[in-house]
């Protein structure tokens, strides 16, 4: 797998869980998936041969261009690059916030390409915990109840059970003297980390950050890597980063720089 | 709660103003729509409370007669055979019932057939120390009468029992009795035919109808076969039902069994009838703009939300909140504000009739009251919500579905439309 820079991986870098062939061609959803190897139970995502065009007529930009990419448990990987050369796009069509027009995507093994809105959107509540540049916290609600808005439509808590977990995952991001606070009175490092415990809260395999320090000053940003980075290697979670920051991306386990939608 | 509906009632608070207006709106619309129908239907009611009152549910009158009767022949293969066909093609009216009596015990076999009355009705002449006016003849026998009109009721002045025991005894209207300047006690006499009697006023009725209180003066039957000279028959019969509802049924059945003319009182008073029910619809269309001005307020407040919160709806869809989630927070938000102006439009309306009901208004004329008259109907209440939540959800339709097309990785990307 061209262009990745892996530092202390237990697991094979190419192809570990990856069915035969997927990293060079599309394949149907119908098509039965190859017997998985022991070491693919460590794969929570991969993607084979991404394309995504953006725009329309005059403006279509070809942004991916035959991606393939795997993210496995307990590992950080940083996806870096110049702005427009495609992190985010690939971002989201990893979190299954966008279609590709070609190309595969598993999640936990589970081909996700071809699947339908409502199975695409199980998938992200079950599976899939974003982190974003801006947070998205929903100001009228408190820190608590932005932590358990994803386990309430998830359904598998009682309401004590997620209060509890809220109440832990907020003590853990630092912000356990502040669960009941709006977002609008908490500071920018302060709602970045309660988005962080937001992303945790259904315990998810993947954990995707579209520039979650970017919006941060150094020592904001620091906390908030440091948080993500230990509590997902902890639960044994896939996290993948885009960022633009290179001490971020140096403190990651792999680093997978990208230009013109592909990685280099 | 619903994770959907808690993040509805949050998402409400983001535009307060807005809602409000459509909050108000709703309140204006529900409460007008029940108050204008209260008011109404409640003249409607009491008019026909007093048509009952006064003219019956159902009038006999006048035999049927066919006029003319067709016979037709059809020969079959040429020879003689012929068969006969009659066929009713004309209709003849003999004025009045000529056995009343015998009528009545008919009408009685009628399950629905509450009572009869024979009326025998001639026009004469009244003449008083003041006036003299033309004026009608009503000859009752009083209790059969009670039981199909509200005549006992009707008595503002003097005393029925006067008028039963007393031959020469009448009852005017008060209205007659103001212009003829007549009071309880005093004598007037009555010319027809050629002749003039004297009477005495038993007692003074109004029914607040200007058309029955001017002419019509009761007699006792007896007195009035006398005074008209029709020792037999009688003008029409007067019948009460248990049923007012179904006195076009019944009309219909005992002029085809009795071969009498009958008029349901739907049928005699259908021009007002239609006055009023034109009436109703009017203000009900003239006061549902209210409840379209709230959904078109609450199609603009959801509008200007699902722009507002488009980050939002991309992160709880990154969350995994459906496209039909997001349909129904913004369906919610329309429901919780319909739910509360409803109820709040239901006690508006509530409070408002009650209030009107007891505004002193005279009316008369058409019917007598004192206040003004409003009629309590559950189904006003439904009616106005019907309409409320037809207009507020169908108007919230729009913005649910807008929202719930958005596309996240758009959204987020910051290219949404």
């Amino acid at each position: 797998m061209p262009g990745v820079e892996r530092k202390s991986s237990g697991l094979p870098a190419s192809d570990a869980g990856l069915p035969p062939g997927a990293s060079s061609s599309p394949r149907s959803s119908a098509e039965p998936r190859a017997p998985v190897a022991p070491e693919a139970n460590q794969v929570a995502l991969r993607c084979a041969n991404i394309h995504r065009f953006l725009g329309t007529g005059e403006s279509r930009v070809h942004v991916l261009r035959g991606v393939s990419f795997e993210a496995r448990r307990g590992q950080v990987e940083a996806v870096v690059g110049p702005s427009g050369c495609g992190k985010s796009t690939l971002l989201y069509l990893l979190g299954l916030l966008d279609r590709q027009e070609e190309g595969d995507i598993w999640i936990n093994g589970r081909l996700m390409s071809n699947s339908s809105d409502a199975e695409r959107t199980a998938a992200r509540g079950a599976n899939i915990g974003f982190v974003f540049q801006f947070h998205f916290l929903m100001q009228e609600f408190t820190s608590l109840e932005n932590v358990m808005m994803p386990m309430r439509k998830l359904g598998r808590l009682a309401e004590a059970e997620m209060h509890d977990r809220a109440t832990q995952l907020l003590t853990a991001v630092g912000l356990g003297d502040k669960t009941h606070r709006l977002g609008t009175q908490l500071s920018g490092g302060e709602q970045q980390r309660v988005a962080i415990a937001r992303a945790l809260a259904n315990a998810p395999a993947i954990i995707l950050a579209d520039e979650p320090t970017g919006n941060l000053d150094q020592r904001n940003s620091g906390i908030v890597f440091d948080l993500l980075t230990h509590l997902a290697k902890e639960n044994g979670q896939a996290v993948i980063l885009v960022t633009h920051n290179p001490e971020i991306a140096n403190r990651c386990d792999a680093v997978r720089p990208m230009r013109d939608g592909l990685f280099v | 709660m619903s994770p959907n509906l808690r993040i509805a009632t949050r998402f409400l608070t983001a535009r307060k103003r807005a809602m409000l207006m459509s909050l108000s709106c709703i309140v204006l619309g529900v409460g007008l729509f029940v108050v204008t129908q209260a008011t109404t239907s409640g003249v409607e009611q009491f008019f026909i409370r007093t048509i009952l009152g006064t003219n019956g549910a159902i009038r006999i009158e006048d035999k049927i007669q066919d006029t003319i009767r067709s016979m037709a022949a059809s020969g079959r293969e040429g020879g003689s055979n012929f068969r006969i066909a009659m066929r009713s093609e004309g209709k003849k009216y003999i004025e009045g019932i000529e056995e009343p009596k015998l009528v009545a015990d008919a009408l009685r076999r009628f399950s629905n057939v509450a009572g009869v009355s024979e009326v025998l009705r001639g026009s004469v002449v009244i003449r008083s120390p003041a006036k003299t006016d033309a004026v009608q003849v009503f000859g009752i026998i009083l209790d059969n009468h009670l039981r199909v009109s509200d005549l006992e009721h009707q008595i503002v002045q003097g005393s029925l029992d006067d008028f039963r025991h007393s031959p020469s005894g009448a009852l005017l209207g008060r209205e007659m009795a103001d212009r003829l300047q007549l009071d309880v006690g005093d004598s007037f006499v009555l010319d027809t035919l050629g002749e003039s009697r004297r009477y005495r006023v038993s007692a003074l009725y109004e029914t607040g109808v200007s058309d029955i209180d001017r002419v019509r003066v009761y007699l006792n039957m007896g007195e009035a076969r006398s005074l008209l000279k029709r020792p037999t028959g009688a003008s029409f019969l007067q019948v009460n039902i248990f049923n007012k509802d179904r006195a076009p049924q019944d009309a219909a059945q005992i002029e085809a069994t009795l071969q009498y003319s009958a008029a349901s009182w739907q049928e005699r008073e259908k021009v007002w009838l239609e006055v009023f029910r034109a009436l109703r619809y009017s203000t009900a269309i003239t006061v549902s703009v209210f409840t379209l001005i709230a959904g078109l307020a609450m199609f603009n407040t959801l509008a200007m939300i699902v722009m507002e919160k488009t980050k939002e709806i991309a992160i709880l869809r990154s969350m995994g909140y459906t496209r039909q989630d997001i349909s129904r927070i913004f369906l919610w938000q329309a429901a919780v504000v319909l739910m509360i102006g409803t109820v709040a439009g239901w006690i508006v309306g509530a409070a408002v009739t009650y209030g009107i009901s007891n505004i002193p208004i005279r009316i008369r004329g058409i019917f007598t009251a004192d206040t003004s008259i409003v009629n309590w109907s559950i189904w006003h209440y439904v009616a106005a919500t019907t309409i409320s939540i037809l207009m507020v959800m169908a108007a919230s339709l729009i913005p649910a579905r807008r929202a719930a097309r958005l596309e996240p990785g758009d959204v987020i990307r910051g290219t949404a439309q």
